[in-house]
């Protein structure tokens, strides 16, 4: 079964002030998110992320197109009660205190008054907020409150979370722990649907990933196999190198840069036009010896950036 | 409906939290009392002068307290994107409209039955402070029961300019809702000149226009039965039931219309 699925969402905002006219921010995105799995939703600034994750919440109407949340159409209430929701850069009240506005929300959906402070309060130890949590929002800092914004999306130990940008304002702990929790939200059966640029976390996190630019869907995939087959070269490290030989290699366009690494360790980046083996016994008959030879494949970042630069041109 | 009432709660604690209100209702409260020290003054004469002031002092303050809470209701959710959370939640959009209207209206009647209170209480103790033969002199006694009748149309009152500030919040900001309520407010507390406009003008065009505008915009008028409770007139019950019967249909007109204008609202 799918956790979301978008068909031809596409949403215009009206711009202008005097002659109004339509904006794609979305266009047609068709998208399935499977079931228990983390999903990247990736893209540079302006990609209509937020719009596609306010669309799913309903907090804005598409202009057409149809989007489905574990089944339901979006904007059934019902189904909210499975679902948790952290906004970009997100506020809440700031007259109250953490575990006040934990219980607030934990009452909408109906839990009893204990078991509402339980929650509050274990999913508070849980996003590393300590006493600060009998403060006013209004005391809180950023990512404190971001931290704040991942618990409450929580408080109904929701099927699917989505979260936009949820590393936002985080310092380099708060993030690695947001990591392993959505991690342990996987292990636990949730599925995770979050926005980020932040092409290393979901590098680290997702099984799937969609990269969105112009509000446009770029491509959308595994993880794996979008990048298994994106060898760039190879990275080969010999001994023994002569300079001649270096240069012979060199002016055959078979090694495209070379690094000396100390005494007469070379670390040479390959092509792929030739086959690496080829120029290793190439090398090794004139005297150089093998230290190691690996692939080097695209980061997401790499391929990233291709596909945007594409949709740009 | 358990969303609603949760929401409602939590406008409550809200105006609770808010020091703003607290001036207001203790700004009214002196007021009341000072109405005393001018019933001093006039030396026992007439206790209508205080009657009228302290009556005159509860609507006023209920009226800035329904103005200025009112159309922060709504937009503020929106403007500072605590809605976005609050709406992924299992509530519906009819729930949150509703329970923050209910919410404010519910602060509203604690606020008056506190100024009631302090009203009656400054009452009672003039009523120690008068020889009987002065008393007897007075048109109603002190502290008549007949103005709670005044003071239960002044809610009705207020609930309706709740409901006009919570409307124009759905769809504007706080300045501009709050010069179309008090505006709003204004006009229909001198609604019957429009009546009688009418008389004064030549074509008929403008005369159906007076009219129409008339029946449409609320008449805040209709609610004001101060000076007859404080002279001690009769109103008759049947003029209060149905003024009240009036004014809640006109809110449940408002509140339909907010509910529909919010649920086609993109927030962005
Ligand atoms: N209310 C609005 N009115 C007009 N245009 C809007 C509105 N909201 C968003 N847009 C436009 O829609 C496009 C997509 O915006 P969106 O916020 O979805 O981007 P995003 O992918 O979340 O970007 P970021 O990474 O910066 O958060 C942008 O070009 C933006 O200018
Ligand atoms: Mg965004």
């Amino acid at each position: 079964m799918s956790a979301i699925r978008t068909e031809a969402l596409t949403k215009h905002f009206s711009v202008g002030f005097w002659r109004r006219r339509p904006y794609v921010a979305l266009d047609a995105l068709t998208l399935d998110v499977p079931d228990g799995e983390v999903f990247g939703f990736l893209g540079p600034n302006g990609a209509g992320k937020t719009t596609t994750l306010k669309l799913l919440m309903q907090l804005i109407h598409p202009t057409s197109g149809r989007a489905e949340i574990l089944g339901r159409p979006a904007g059934d209430v019902g189904v909210r009660r499975r679902v948790g929701y952290l906004p970009e850069h997100p506020y809440f009240y700031d007259y109250l205190t953490a575990e006040e506005l934990l219980e607030y929300f934990a009452a909408l959906f109906g839990y009893a008054g204990a078991e509402r402070r339980r929650r509050a309060s274990s999913l508070l130890d849980e996003v590393g907020i300590g006493a600060e949590r009998r403060f006013q929002l209004r005391k809180f800092s950023k990512g404190m409150i971001q931290r704040v914004g991942i618990a409450q999306a929580l408080v109904n130990e929701p099927d699917l979370v989505v979260f936009d940008e949820p590393m936002s304002g985080l310092d380099p702990v708060g993030r690695r722990e947001i990591r392993e929790m959505i991690l342990r939200l996987r292990d636990r059966g949730c599925t995770v649907f979050f926005s980020s640029h932040v092409l290393s976390d979901a590098e680290a996190l997702c099984n799937r990933v969609a990269i969105l630019a112009g509000g446009r869907l770029v491509t959308s995939g595994s993880l794996a196999d979008m990048l298994a087959f994106q060898l760039r070269g190879w990275e080969l490290v010999v001994t023994g190198l002569t300079t001649e030989a270096l240069e012979h290699a060199r002016g055959l366009g078979r090694i495209t840069k070379a690094t000396l690494l100390g005494g007469d360790r070379y670390a040479l980046e390959l092509p792929l036009s030739t086959p690496p083996d080829r120029i290793l016994a190439d090398l090794t008959a004139h005297g150089a010896q093998l230290g190691s030879l690996n692939p080097v494949r695209e980061t997401l970042e790499d391929f990233f950036m291709r596909q945007v630069a594409a949709v740009k041109r | 409906m358990r969303a609603l009432v949760i929401v409602a709660v939590n406008v409550f604690r809200e105006a609770v939290r808010d020091r703003v209100l607290y001036i207001l209702v203790a700004f009214a409260v002196l007021l009341i009392s000072v109405s005393f020290l001018l019933g001093q003054l006039t030396a026992g004469q007439d206790v209508k002068i205080i009657k009228d002031l302290g009556l005159a002092a509860i609507a006023t303050f209920g009226l800035l307290i329904a103005v200025f809470i009112g159309i922060g209701l709504v937009w503020k959710e929106v403007e500072r994107k605590s809605i976005y959370s609050l709406l992924s939640k299992p509530i519906r959009r009819y729930e949150f409209i509703l329970g923050k209207y209910a919410g404010l209206a519910l602060t509203l009647f604690v606020n008056v039955a506190v100024m009631t209170l302090a009203f009656y209480a400054v009452l009672a103790f003039l009523n120690t402070r008068f020889p009987a033969p002065m008393r007897a002199a007075w048109p109603a006694p002190a502290t008549d029961p007949g103005m709670l009748l005044a003071i239960a149309l002044i809610f009705v009152e207020l609930l309706l300019v709740t409901a006009i500030a919570l409307f124009f919040s759905t769809f504007s900001g706080p300045f501009l809702s709050a010069a179309l309520t008090l505006g709003l407010w204004v006009i229909g507390s001198f609604n019957a000149d429009l009546r009688n406009f009418e008389a004064v003008l030549q074509s008929p065009a403008a005369g159906w226009i007076a009219r129409g505008l008339y029946y449409v915009l609320p008449n805040f008028a209709a609610f004001d039965v101060k000076a007859q409770v404080v002279h001690a007139l009769p109103v008759p019950p049947a003029y209060v039931l149905t003024t009240a019967v009036y004014g809640v249909v006109y809110i449940a007109l408002l509140l339909t219309a907010s509910v529909l204008v919010f649920d086609r609202r993109d927030f962005k």
